[in-house]
């Protein structure tokens, strides 16, 4: 189905099913410890064996030779796999550094050999045995020293490198308020629940992996091209997934080695990354260093604005996309962005829940914060007075849906905003310093194709499949809600299969595209589906009416069923979309408030209370967006107070590396949140009129909490995460 | 993990004889801390003796009207306990700062105080640690040091003990009573069990080859308004960067030992004849030879800081 129109009214628009807050339909089985994940998948083919991952001692530099020979005598071992006798391999579209290293080490915890064992924990003794004698190389791993050799990176996902409109550096000059700032947001990890763990296992030429992948046509694909094989003998099947937040999109380690080591050992194997080698061994969020300088006028108008951005990455890595947001979200005649991407050895950074956005929007909600503060005006005031309809550097191009002054003004009230003393410092609650902090929350919508197959069979029950996947999203239960919502039949009677590479091609889970484009894609099936139903019972397929498991025109009635005959129908189809991403400009806002408490003596610093307000399009199941958006903002807590994977420069590692020192935030450190979704919905982004809302919840929040401790403190931290430390001497002094 | 042999002791004596003439020989007791270790093969035992089967699992008065603390006493069990709640409670409080519930529920009294440090470069078997591999060197110095001691630190070592329990038995002068491989009973003062890593860090306690931790006794109890401050970057399950275990008398006197500054809990009985003075005067001489780094510098402010809170609301 191609999408090329806004859409009209569909039988979505009924919102029978879809739209209410139906709980997970998959949540019994994860209660119960029942939904199946990937290491645990016993039951899928005997006689597996365990593959444990050595990852490389040295942040760069080279294997010189690899003893195996007291590895290889170890009990139980079967195989090791390494550089050496791996065979060729070839490289997935979407990796930077291989994924087996060696000779060339790329990075530090960069896999060099797995070792195989009739056990766990044999193989993992064995791994132990192994002897490798590294030559160190000097490696770039400091961004800061980088800065000055960055280049332009090419045009990628987030945009062409550098963007201007008018003339900035005179508007900002002529500016009689002005601000020039440096921010900087460190490494952080992905650190889900369920590390990458996969089961591969050959029959002849045909793989198939069991494993956890958020993308399961790109990890198909990115396996088939690094093992050199076709891409119809890989099979991948990802059913459930215990979190991903980016750090699942691509091939990674697990499934590579998993499918060699099982080649090598000639049985299944499983193999799951040990939680130490996670940090180092897969993707991060990337450091940035940024640099904003906006020009207003006295009543707040912003005449010229800036942002400029720094990160680094492995060779063939990309930069960091901090400024994207800034493109769009105010107002100002005259603009420039740049980003700039310096080459370091440090692992590979890719994409963490909202890549980019997360990033820019720490630091440009600081600055606006700051620039209200010069201004001395209210900081929810300021963004009202430079909100815009149209994309500001395309005046053409308008916002298909844009509630930001909505979301900033029932925030306030709903937050109870014009408590807060504008003069930092003031309010005191016991030994609390007590701060309210703003932000806006502003991620784009993304379209892209995606495919579903929907059967309806003799008990009229419809089953859907997709590859598309549930990262704990909750897209099982929007895709049943669809699938009922269109053919007309309660919940109980639709069955959803999801992850598996033998369905349709979907949009997969990233971006957060995934909502709204999956449940497109089963739209775009059901109604196929519905054109066959109708055909075959004799129905106007534009007059028939699914509902209550009937089809109904006129006075005349059928049973749903009765279509199906004894092979069932089947219809497959995908949504695709034209070019109304082009016309318009399709975004999701939303504004975060939030109220901190610093110790007056020990500066720790403690989220009091939270609140989100979000316009995100037709909200297909409140319930699961909301876990999404508090989700979101709890790892905004973690960015703002706590993630910092921690380089050593010295020797080339995120030396944090496991969750004892790499600290996301703990119940106790999220006591109170509220969130809120407007009413919307938006016809330009599918049938479906919905648009995403996962990494909307994250962008901003950290920004508001930074905001919120200089209310509280009058210390104003431009250095991600605020620490204690940041702030303890510049606290007045206590008795 | 490498592959080990496990015996279940049968007595405290045995146990420590065991201990003393079996090579690379551990005392297993909660596995809280070992077990992880032994998974990254930072620690490598042979031979593991379980103690757990040990009747040293209770709580009993002393004649003196103190407290002996079974070795094995679980962490969750002694901070529960009402007369450490109401005459400890430093301790108490101490206790329930430390780790997460379950976690407390299998760790022992004897193995907390034995507990390792959590210094990353520890941790990562590949890099240099004077205490994991001696002589390697330290990694942590001139690294990421944020977390690490900054006091009675060496040109070798400059990691913390992890324990929030230690540093509120410190304050409260336990003393600890062992069993050694002769069967012998001695008793430590806990201002002794731990050293300072001078040269040789991987030797973190006194005790000898195969003496095992029996018991930690509570002197009677010292009255006061006792207070344990632990302040950290997230609001539970943290190590501290700096926390105050108190003990202040209403006549303005008491004890003060720290944690997360030192590589054992840190109290200096002369610094506590300038209570009366306030926090400042009494972390002067705390800190009298602190040798900080820049990454964690800020603990001197921040210990001063949370001590003067904590007087000020002892003092009411």
């Amino acid at each position: 189905m191609r999408f090329e129109h806004p859409a009209t009214f569909n039988p979505i628009d009924q919102l029978k099913v879809v739209g209410h807050p139906t709980s997970r339909i998959e949540g019994p089985l994860k209660t119960t410890g029942t939904a199946p994940y990937a290491y645990e998948r016993h039951d899928v083919v005997p006689n597996q064996a365990y593959g444990y991952i050595v990852g490389a001692a040295i942040g760069k530099g080279r294997i010189n030779a690899i003893d195996l020979a007291a590895a290889k005598d170890a009990p139980g071992v079967l195989a090791i796999v390494t550089a050496d006798n791996a065979g060729k391999l070839g490289k997935g579209e979407r990796n930077a550094a291989p994924l087996l290293g060696g000779p060339e080490i790329a990075h530090y915890h960069q896999a060099v050999a797995l070792v195989v064992a009739e056990t766990f924990e044999q193989a993992r003794a064995a791994a132990q045995l192994l002897r490798i004698d590294y030559s160190k190389a000097d490696g770039k791993f400091d961004l800061a020293a980088g800065v000055d050799g960055a280049i332009a990176p090419k045009p990628s996902f987030g945009g062409p490198a550098d963007t201007a409109v008018g003339t900035f550096a005179s508007a900002f000059a002529a500016a009689p308020v002005q601000l020039d700032a440096r921010y900087t947001t460190p490494d952080q990890g992905h650190a889900m629940m369920e590390p990458h763990a996969s089961i591969a296992a050959w029959d002849g030429d045909k793989l198939t992996v069991w494993t956890s992948n958020q993308m399961i046509a790109w990890g198909a694909g990115d396996l088939a091209q690094t093992l050199g094989i076709p891409k119809d003998k890989v099979r991948l099947i990802s059913p459930y997934i215990g979190g991903g937040f980016g750090g699942k999109l691509f091939l990674r380690a697990d499934v590579l080695l998993a499918a060699l080591g099982a080649r090598a050992a000639k049985r299944p194997v499983k193999v799951a990354l040990q939680r130490p080698l996670m940090f180092n061994n897969t993707t991060h969020r990337p450091a940035t260093i940024q640099r904003i300088r906006i020009g207003a006028d006295r009543d707040g108008t912003i005449t010229a604005i800036g942002h400029e951005s720094w990160s680094g990455n492995v060779k063939d890595g990309e930069a960091e996309t901090a400024v994207s947001q800034t493109r769009l979200l105010y107002a100002g005649a005259n603009r420039m962005t740049a980003m700039r991407l310096a080459a370091l050895d440090l692992p590979e950074g890719n994409a963490m829940r909202a890549p980019g956005e997360a990033s820019g929007m720490m630091a440009l909600e600081i600055a606006i914060d700051e620039l209200a503060e010069k201004l001395g005006m209210d900081p929810v005031a300021l963004r009202i007075k430079n909100d815009t309809q149209v994309d500001p550097e395309h005046p053409e191009r308008r916002f298909s849906q844009r509630q930001f002054v909505q979301c900033l003004n029932e925030g306030a009230a709903r937050f109870g905003w014009s408590q807060r003393n504008p003069k930092p410092g003031q309010v005191r609650d016991g030994r609390w310093l007590v701060g309210m902090g703003v932000a806006a929350a502003f991620r784009n919508n993304l379209v892209t194709k995606s495919g579903a197959r929907v059967r309806l069979d003799q008990q009229g029950v419809v089953t859907v499949e997709t590859d598309m996947t549930d990262i704990g999203t909750g897209s099982y239960t929007i895709i049943a809600q669809t699938a009922a919502e269109m053919m007309g039949v309660p919940l109980e009677k639709v069955v959803v299969r999801l992850g598996d590479s033998d369905f349709p091609v979907s949009c997969g889970s990233g971006g957060q595209w995934g909502g709204n484009n999956s449940t497109a894609g089963v739209y775009a099936a059901c109604v196929k589906l519905r054109e066959a139903i109708a055909q075959k019972l004799g129905f106007n397929s534009d007059e028939a009416e699914f509902a209550d498991g009937l089809v109904r025109a006129g006075n005349r009635s059928v049973p749903l069923a009765q279509a199906a005959g004894q092979d069932g129908l089947v219809a497959e189809d995908a949504i695709e979309y034209g070019d109304l991403a082009k016309t318009w400009q399709q975004s999701t806002f939303g504004a975060h408030f939030v109220e901190v408490g610093v110790d007056a003596d020990t500066a720790e610093i403690r989220v009091r209370r939270m609140l989100a307000v979000c316009a995100a399009g037709r909200i297909l199941n409140p319930k699961a967006a909301r876990s999404q958006v508090i989700g979101a903002m709890t790892m905004g807590v973690g960015a703002a107070l706590m993630e910092d994977l921690v380089v050593d420069k010295r020797h080339g590692l995120f030396i944090n590396h496991d969750l004892a020192s790499y600290e996301v935030p703990v119940h106790a450190d999220i006591p109170h949140q509220d969130m809120v979704f407007l009413d919307e919905t938006d016809p330009v982004s599918s049938p479906m009129k919905a648009k995403g809302v996962a990494e909307l919840g994250i962008c901003g929040v950290a920004a508001a909490v930074a905001n919120a401790v200089h209310n509280a403190t009058g210390i104003r931290v431009r250095d991600y995460p605020i620490t204690l430390d940041k702030l303890i001497g510049q606290l007045p002094e206590v008795g | 993990m490498r592959a080990f042999s496990y015996t279940r002791a049968q007595s405290p004596a045995e146990a420590a004889s065991a201990a003393a003439h079996t090579d690379n020989a551990k005392f297993i007791a909660g596995g809280t801390n070992l077990l992880d270790l032994m998974k990254l093969e930072i620690e490598t035992p042979a031979h593991l003796i379980d103690v757990n089967g040990l009747a040293l699992d209770r709580i009993e008065e002393t004649p003196d009207g103190g407290l002996r603390i079974g070795a094995l006493v679980r962490n969750t069990d002694l901070a529960a306990n009402e007369r450490v709640r109401r005459d400890y409670a430093v301790l108490s409080r101490a206790l329930l700062a430390g780790a997460s519930g379950q976690l407390r529920n299998k760790a022992t009294t004897a193995g907390n105080l034995l507990q390792r440090t959590r210094c990353p470069y520890f941790y990562d078997t590949n890099l240099p640690c004077n205490k994991r591999k001696p002589g390697s060197g330290c990694a942590a110095i001139g690294g990421a040091s944020r977390q690490h001691a900054v006091v009675g630190v060496s040109e070798a070592c400059i990691a913390t003990h992890p324990s929030d329990m230690a540093v509120a038995m410190r304050a409260l002068d336990a003393t600890v009573e062992t069993v050694r491989p002769d069967g012998a009973a001695r008793t430590i003062p806990i201002a002794e069990l731990h050293r300072l890593p001078g040269d040789s860090p991987e030797i973190e306690t006194t005790l000898q080859p195969g003496e095992l931790i029996t018991a930690v006794t509570l002197p009677k109890p010292v009255g006061g308004t006792q207070a344990y401050r632990k302040v950290r970057d997230r609001a539970s399950y943290a190590f501290a960067l700096v926390s105050v275990a108190a003990i202040v008398q209403p006549d303005g006197t008491g004890r003060v030992a720290l944690g997360g500054v030192a590589h054992k809990p840190w109290r200096v009985e002369a610094a506590e004849a300038e209570l009366p003075r306030g926090a400042k005067a009494v972390t002067a001489r705390l800190f009298a030879d602190a040798k900080p780094t820049q990454d964690n510098a800020f603990k001197l402010p921040l210990a001063e800081r949370t001590l003067a809170a904590v007087l000020r609301e002892a003092r009411g």
